[in-house]
């Protein structure tokens, strides 16, 4: 797995926030599952860390959490983009393209 | 916003919750199960399931962990787990705890209650309006700086001077109040038209006087003082307008002064009248009777005023040198007046307090030291299982902040129940002349100075014990068990800290010593009289007995009515009697010697004939009056010692002629001399006095000496009767014994108090001190059972060891000792002010104190010293 790029710090909230966005309402591990894969792979989540991610947005009002049952039949907290999450994706998707614009311009000198 | 609200949620996160616990295992449990399902489905075997899952979630608990983080707030969480630990901690060992905290609070508690009465006579703010610009102003003599000034020379003082927006003046007297019950006394003052716009109060009813309300044509009008508009007119809103007759003079109420507002040099003044100066004292230049209050002009400083008022002075005397030879001025900042008498015993006291705070703070210090010795094992075990260092010093901090709180919480709680205590201590009569005391409490200031001490204090007991653990000493305290060289740096730091205390104590003691012994000296000072079964009483009479031959029959008629009263000696009369003042001064001059107008000044006391026989004075030489001796006599004085050897020395003063200084002099021939009697306070020298016959200068205002056969005390009660049924208009008043009068002066008051204020500091700072050396022997010899045993065993004697842990006390003993006798010499230096007839080298206290404090301390070593002589050597070989 050396060749895996780690999560940059700060990005994991974007990512989860940009899932849920397209989604709807999903338990952790189905976030996490679902980073990977938009990843095609290329990332390497330790999955123990989006929890505490987790907790935090929710703690900041952008998610809200509800217990309910997986398609395995397992309890499972699901979780949901609130409004002010909205508002936060659209805000912080914004500072990553300008971000990323940025760095991009750089790197084309 | 966003931050905000996660904060609060974290905040709130530090409630330990068993069912965000619970959530927290669901969530993690169902991610495993849903993870291990994939795998399954993946092909994995089971076991190879689980493990894959687990690996790719980072752990269960450490997820746990930093998931619990994010939901609070780690470092405060550590403190509350702390704050628990050392509540656990220090319930476990109540009797160490209880100890600390009782400690603590005494010492927090003397120091915080006389702060408090620091506070209130020298820091807080007087109730005026900006008070720091407010000055006294007095006339100035030789031998007495802060004098009072006559209402004529005030007059021009007031018209000439350019430094002060304004000058008033204020005398503070008893008035005879007519009441429907007859005449009673009451305490009234009389200022002039401006004095409180000169303060800047403003009456909470009715109105200040106006301007010119004080001239002798203006209707009379009076201002009340909030207390006796409630006792007397309970607190009623019409009482404006209303008439009280004081002096015989009916007087319109027009307003009520502020609650807050007081005035210590005329408390407890209830009615306060204009000046309205029509005759006697107030119309004669060279009678003083009012003191000065002024409000410096903006930019001016007391110098200058002083320098302006000294030159009206130097003006004022060369226009009317008849009465004004000799009277210079003085002006000094109004708060030294009010309650700079108290300064020197209210610092002494504070230096008391702050020793007994030393004493217990180091006390406390000990404690936790000999307490964190015994928990070496407990740190080094933590030390070993990981935890940081500053998370060993927290718990410290954690287990000193715990302490402090709780001793200052209990410290703060009995300072203000002391400060009422204290003040209840106050004499009435007295705590009136210090209204600034009322009202006493916890207010913002004394909280400050409470929250530095329990600061300092935290801060000392948080580092003691961390820094007593220098950890590189920790790894050893596993393998070296209880004792060893751990043992012996304790018992440096700790022997430190009893010399420290004993030093202490030393000072302490040595200050209550000189202050008791003053206080006995001052309390047994010859007054020149026999001071038991003596009784005093001032007489009033209105102003209808003001005629000299009126008031002579009614002084004899008194007089002859109480010497008829059953266990009645003798009675005499005075204009004013032993242990007040050394005012109500005459100015004379010896005749037959070459003059310019100067003269003597000193005091006049009108006494009748059996007055010195009454008083049980000594005639030196001569004889005394002769009630026959009267204005149609040849005027006749007695003078006293200090007279005869001031103005006569090698001369004898029998037969020589004095005389007033009006022109042409009128001879008064001196007939007797007695010996010394003390006019003024207890602490005062004796000054040159003289007595003329009341007959010759009669008053209807007088006091009455009465020696009994016995049970003075229950005479006042009946001659107040007895003075009563001649005329219900004349008042009775301030009667009391001789000895009772003396102990309750202001001196004695003074030197009383603080000999029992420092005395009770230096019984707790010797219990401590004491305490504290045998806690160290204690310590020593636990630590040393086993050396005991051994040397006992290889045949050592009692004898060797008794000495041997005596030696040790001696030595700590010995330097606490020394130390405290050094610093005794330089504190007792500032006490000097307070001392009487005791010199603060006295070798009788040092001595005394090092002796008392010596044998306390043997006393205290012997007892562990006897337990290491009963040490059993076959036991203490075992113990190890």
């Amino acid at each position: 797995m050396g060749d895996k790029a780690d999560v940059l710090q700060g990005t994991l909230a974007l990512m989860v926030l940009k899932t849920l966005e397209a989604l709807g309402s999903l338990h952790g591990y189905g976030i996490a599952r679902r980073i990977e894969q938009t990843s095609g792979d290329l990332l390497s989540l330790n999955y123990g860390t989006l929890y505490p991610a987790l907790l935090k947005l929710e703690q900041e009002g952008s998610i809200a959490s509800e217990w309910g049952v997986s398609e395995n039949n397992r309890k499972a907290k699901f979780y949901k983009l609130t409004r002010a999450g909205r508002k936060q994706l659209a805000k912080e998707t914004r500072d990553w393209e300008q971000t990323a614009a940025i760095l991009a311009r750089f790197l084309a000198v | 916003m966003k931050r905000l609200r996660g904060w609060m949620l974290r905040i709130a996160g530090l409630v330990p919750s068993a069912r965000r616990e619970r959530e927290l295992a669901d969530e993690i449990e169902g991610h495993l199960g849903m993870h291990i399902d994939d795998n399954l489905r993946l092909g994995m075997s089971l076991e190879e399931a689980r493990r894959e899952a687990v690996i790719r979630l980072g752990g269960v608990e450490s997820t746990k962990q930093i998931y619990r983080e994010r939901r609070s707030v780690p470092l405060l969480e550590n403190t509350l787990q702390d704050f628990r630990f050392a509540i656990r901690q220090l319930r476990k060992n109540p009797g160490f705890t209880a100890t600390a905290i009782f400690i603590l609070a005494l010492g927090m508690c003397a120091s915080v209650a006389i702060f408090a009465f620091v506070d209130a006579a020298l820091i807080k703010p007087l109730p005026y309006q900006n008070p720091g610009r407010l000055v006294g102003v007095f006339e100035r003599i030789e031998g007495c700086v802060q004098c009072d000034l006559s209402y004529l020379d005030y007059l021009d003082w007031k018209k000439r001077n350019q430094s002060f927006s304004s000058l008033d003046v204020y005398q503070h007297t008893g008035m005879m109040l007519n009441t429907s019950d007859g005449a009673k006394a009451a305490q009234a003052a009389r200022v002039s038209d401006g004095f409180f716009r000169t303060l800047g109060v403003t009456p909470v009813l009715g109105r200040d006087f106006y301007p010119g309300e004080d001239l002798p044509q203006a209707s009379r009008t009076v201002l009340l003082s909030y207390a006796g508009w409630q006792e007397r007119y309970g607190g009623k809103a019409d009482v404006l307008g209303k008439t009280v007759t004081l002096n015989g003079e009916p007087n319109v109420i027009i307003g009520v002064l502020p609650r807050e507002f007081h005035f210590a040099p005329a408390e407890p003044a209830e009615f306060w009248t204009g000046i309205h100066a029509t005759g006697g004292c107030d119309t004669r230049r060279g009678c003083h009777n009012f003191f000065g209050v002024a409000r410096l002009k903006d930019g001016g400083s007391v110098g200058t005023a002083l320098a302006d008022v000294r030159l009206i002075a130097q003006q004022l005397e060369a226009q009317y040198p008849d009465s004004n030879r000799g009277q210079g001025a003085f002006v000094a900042p109004l708060k030294d007046g009010i309650s700079g008498n108290l300064e020197p015993i209210l610092l002494v006291l504070m230096g008391g307090a702050g020793l007994l705070l030393v004493i217990a703070s180091v006390n406390v210090a000990s404690l936790l030291l000999v307490r964190s010795e015994s928990r070496r094992k407990e740190i080094s075990v933590r030390s070993a299982l990981g935890a940081s260092s500053g998370r060993l010093v927290g718990q410290f901090v954690t287990e000193g902040l715990v302490l402090v709180t709780a001793g200052s919480v209990i410290g703060l709680t009995s300072a203000s129940w002391a400060m009422q205590l204290l003040t209840k201590l106050i004499p009435a009569d007295m705590l009136n002349g210090m209204p600034y005391f009322r009202g006493l409490g916890l207010n913002i200031r004394v909280l400050a100075f409470s929250a530095v001490i329990a600061l300092l204090a935290a801060v000392l007991f948080s580092i003691t014990p961390a820094l007593h653990f220098s950890l590189s000493t920790l790894r050893e305290g596993i393998a070296e068990g209880s004792r060893g060289s751990s043992g012996k740096a304790w018992g440096r730091i700790g022997s430190k800290l009893v010399v420290v205390e004993l030093a202490t104590a030393m000072v302490l003691l040595v200050g209550a010593g000189l202050l008791g012994k003053s206080l006995y000296r001052l309390l047994h000072v010859d007054i020149g009289i026999q001071t038991d079964h003596l009784v005093t009483m001032r007489v009033s009479a209105p102003r209808s007995y003001a005629k000299p031959e009126k008031s002579i029959a009614m002084e004899r008629l008194v007089v002859e009515r109480i010497e008829s009263l059953p266990g009645v000696k003798s009675v005499g009369v005075a204009t004013d009697i032993p242990v007040s003042h050394w005012g109500n001064t005459t100015w004379v001059r010896v005749l037959g010697r070459p003059w310019h107008g100067e003269h003597l000044e000193m005091p006049e006391r009108d006494v009748s004939a059996t007055y010195f026989k009454t008083l049980g004075a000594k005639l030196a030489r001569g004889r005394f009056f002769d009630e026959t001796e009267d204005a149609s006599k040849p005027m006749v004085a007695i003078i006293n010692q200090a007279f005869a050897k001031q103005y006569f020395p090698g001369e004898d003063p029998l037969g020589k002629q004095l005389s007033h200084t009006s022109i042409p002099p009128v001879p008064i021939q001196i007939v007797g001399i007695v010996e010394d009697i003390k006019e003024g306070p207890l602490d005062t020298d004796n000054f040159s006095t003289i007595y003329v016959p009341f007959n010759q200068n009669p008053d209807s205002d007088f006091n009455l000496v009465v020696r009994m056969s016995q049970a003075e005390q229950s005479l006042i009660p009946v001659l107040a009767a007895t003075i009563r049924q001649i005329d219900q208009d004349i008042v009775a008043s301030r009667g009391e014994t001789m000895v009772d009068r003396m102990n309750s002066s202001f001196s004695a008051y003074l030197h009383r108090s603080s000999a029992w204020l420092v005395g009770g500091f230096a019984a707790l700072a010797l219990l401590l001190g004491v305490v504290g050396i045998y806690g160290v022997v204690a310590y020593s010899v636990s630590q040393r059972t086993r050396e005991i045993g051994v040397r006992m065993a290889l045949g050592a004697q009692l004898g060797s060891v008794y000495r041997l842990i005596l030696k040790e006390a001696g030595l700590l003993m010995g330097a606490g000792i020394a130390i405290g006798l050094a610093c005794s010499v330089g504190a007792a230096k500032l006490l000097h002010g307070l001392l009487f007839g005791v010199s603060s080298w006295d070798m009788e206290t040092l001595a005394a104190v090092a002796l008392l404090l010596g044998i306390s301390s043997l006393l205290a070593s012997y007892i562990p010293a006897r337990r290491a002589a009963s040490v059993n050597p076959i036991e203490a070989l075992r113990t190890e």
